[in-house]
């Protein structure tokens, strides 16, 4: 290429140079330039120094960047849990504590389906009705026909799968608004529970049956406790360790070991914390071990497999997915069939607290609840960030708040407020992260 | 330079209702070639470039890969051939990190579970041999440049080492040095023995890194050119289809003043 040629105007002209000398260097030069590459640190990489400062650097760079993470859902807690505590001595005892994790199950569950869905930068309204099928038809085939209770189980379970299944189908090959449709299965679901639960309106559940005993069992050895927490503990060393040695055995960046000890000591700290209050009291709850259980294989899920990543692609760009070769619409059907899944197994917890299903189930505030501890959990409403363990922290701060008010004696148009008004600041802390994600790049 | 082209089209032609988009096109790419398809608005290149990549199957004429004939009706089919397009519009998810973006649709996975660190390992492999510099294998795209950005998206089409890349304006919105990091990049593509088709608006770009320059006018064929032997004035006027056109004129009339 002669300089004659190359002559343009603006812009033009001043990469043309480089591109000449590269012609003319040829290959046996552009592979040094390869290898310069690799040891020349540019100057915006990524570095992270060594020790303290380096985390501290870290952590005021992910500040900055607007990237929060639970920060402030783990804040909003304390604060919650100070206040109550201040105003009643009985909220922060091991009883209470207790009843709080079992009582936040149902809705925890409901909310893990619903982040799924949230991922997608979607909206299910209709978990709440289908949690009240789920219940309904639990009772109807298990108390008024007799049914096998596991059958009875596992069919309830499935009738929020079809459930969500449909949602799915509707707006990902109709393509009607994930809004509309489940804003019409809140109402269909709704019907369809009355219905199946006839005149009567309540069914008692067996208060000795498998659904009541999901949150009515306690492992009252002390030993069970302890023993999860150990298994938590070592579990999550192990697994840090061994995926550390990968990497350093294919010579990718890895974590020091300093890190991961000092992340399972805290894990230890709070797992045996936690172990402790719950054998102060009458033990480890059947229901936090299925949710706890829960959380760890969605979370799994969504960031280890090949689905997981689907469904973060689908909330970051649909159109991306498409070309990816992602079939877009089954990974949709298939995130409400797991929201629908979710709200069913959330609806037996629901069940199992009351020992009945009623015409209420699911009804009122409830969805709003759930909704609202996916959101405050760290969620985002735009899809394509979040983790089935906000489900976890947004729960906690609701049923948290719901206790604590109850301990008061407040009545509930206080208590609607009150949760109101936080979820108003983590959709507002949502929003404002996400623009300042926006401004440092990281949206 | 091998004898068969990877690529070629011949008398291709592509309707639209009532819209004829294009009319008898002749197109060949060779291994190690790096054709440069250019035209105005409404030409017919991104016409031209979706035939080729599945988007709108043919209506009339022959497609050879590597000398066969071959039908092109899907998206798949180019790819399955060694097709890879490169939009303009990118197509990255800017919440997944770099590593996720390259393998998304084709994740590594061991035993059911993805398999972060091989793909971690091969990303690193993949950008230090294209000599692509980005802060970090794991952020997440929305924290790189529009040229970085590019040059990712780009180098995910090589993972499949595809014969024929096609990249659709690729420097379009992009700075100057931006710009020369892809323009680099495309010829490290072409060292390595890829065929590649470039969408161009910028004429600079064109004569920068082009072998050939094909000139689409209406939806025709309207000259194809070595760039070695070609000036700009001759493109541009295959490409408005014209020697008096407004560019000429103005350059006729800044010659003038410039001469005065």
């Amino acid at each position: 290429m002669s300089t004659e040629e190359t002559s343009g105007t603006g812009d033009g002209s001043e990469y043309k140079s480089t591109t000449k000398t590269d012609k003319k260097t040829g290959t046996v030069k552009n592979t040094e330039a390869a290898s310069a590459a690799v040891t020349v640190v540019d100057p915006r990489l990524l570095v992270r120094e060594q020790g303290l400062a380096g985390y501290i650097g870290e952590f005021k760079r992910k500040l900055k960047a607007g990237d929060l993470g639970s920060l402030p859902v783990v804040l909003g807690l304390l604060i919650i849990w100070g206040i109550f505590t201040r105003l009643n001595s009985n909220f922060l005892t091991a009883g209470n504590f207790s009843d709080m994790s079992v009582a936040m199950v149902g809705t925890g569950m409901i909310a893990v389906g619903i982040v799924f869905v949230l991922l997608l930068g979607e909206i299910d309204l209709s978990v709440g009705s289908v949690s009240g099928v789920a219940g309904a038809a639990f009772a109807v085939l298990s108390v008024t026909h007799g049914m096998n209770e596991v059958l009875a189980l596992v069919l309830a379970i499935l009738t929020g799968t079809v459930a969500g299944a449909i949602h799915g189908f509707i707006f990902a090959r109709i393509g009607v608004p994930a809004f509309a449709v489940t804003l019409a299965g809140l109402l269909f679901w709704q019907g369809f529970m009355l219905q199946i639960l006839g005149s009567n309106g309540t069914i008692n559940l067996d208060s000795e049956g498998l659904v009541a005993k999901l949150t009515s069992h306690y492992f009252s050895d002390v030993a069970a406790a302890y023993g999860l927490a150990i298994v938590v503990t070592v579990g999550y060393f192990l697994l840090a360790f061994s995926d550390n040695r990968r990497r350093e055995a294919a010579g990718v960046p890895s974590r020091p070991l300093n890190e991961i000890i000092v992340r399972t000591v805290l894990l230890a700290v709070l797992a045996f914390t936690v172990a402790i209050v719950f054998n102060q009291y009458k033990g480890l709850p059947l229901a936090v071990v299925i949710f706890l259980a829960v959380l760890v294989v969605t979370d799994f899920v969504l960031r280890r497999t090949a689905y997981g990543r689907k469904v973060f692609a689908l909330g970051g760009s649909v159109e991306a997915s498409r070309r990816a070769g992602i079939n877009v619409e089954l990974v949709r059907i298939s995130v409400f069939a797991v929201a629908g899944t979710f709200a069913a197994i959330g609806g037996l917890f629901v069940a199992s607290k009351i020992a009945s299903a009623n015409q209420g189930a699911g009804t009122g505030e409830f969805l709003m609840n759930v909704i609202a501890a996916a959101v405050i959990g760290g969620t985002s409403l735009f899809g394509g960030r979040g983790r089935t363990w906000d489900a976890l922290l947004g729960v906690m701060v609701i049923v948290s708040i719901q206790y604590g008010l109850a301990l008061e004696g407040i009545a509930s148009p206080v208590q609607y407020m009150i949760t109101g008004g936080v979820l108003l600041a983590t959709v507002v802390i949502d929003a404002v992260t996400r623009k300042t994600q926006k401004t440092a790049g990281r949206a | 330079m091998s004898a068969t082209p990877v690529l070629a089209l011949r008398g291709v032609s592509k309707r639209f209702g009532a819209v004829q988009a294009l009319t008898d096109v002749e197109l060949e790419v060779r291994a190690g070639e790096v054709v440069a398809l250019v035209g105005d608005n409404g030409a017919g290149k991104s016409t031209l470039v979706k035939t080729i990549a599945g988007v709108h199957p043919i209506d009339e004429g022959v497609i050879e890969w590597n000398g066969e004939t071959v039908q092109i009706n899907r998206p798949h089919d180019a790819q399955n051939l060694g097709i890879a397009t490169v939009y303009q519009d990118l197509a990255l998810c800017d919440n997944i990190d770099v590593v996720g973006n390259l393998y998304l649709g084709r994740e590594l996975r061991k035993r059911g579970v993805l398999d972060e660190v091989e793909m971690e390992r091969r990303s690193r492999e993949l950008l230090d041999t294209l000599s692509i510099r980005i802060p970090s294998v794991r952020i997440p795209i929305a924290s790189l440049s529009g040229g970085q950005r590019q040059v990712v998206a780009i180098a995910r089409s090589m993972l499949g080492e595809p014969k024929l890349v096609i990249l659709d304006e690729p420097t379009a919105a992009l700075g100057v040095e931006q710009t020369a990091q892809v323009l680099d990049l495309v010829e490290r593509l072409r060292e390595r023995g890829h065929a590649v088709i470039l969408i161009s608006h910028n004429m600079a770009d064109v004569k920068a890194v082009a072998d050939k320059v094909a000139v689409l006018r209406l939806g025709r064929n309207n000259g194809i050119f070595e760039v070695k032997s070609t000036s700009q004035e001759e493109i541009i006027s295959a490409i408005t289809g014209a020697t008096e056109n407004a560019v000429t004129r103005r350059a006729a009339r800044t010659n003038g003043e410039a001469g005065k």
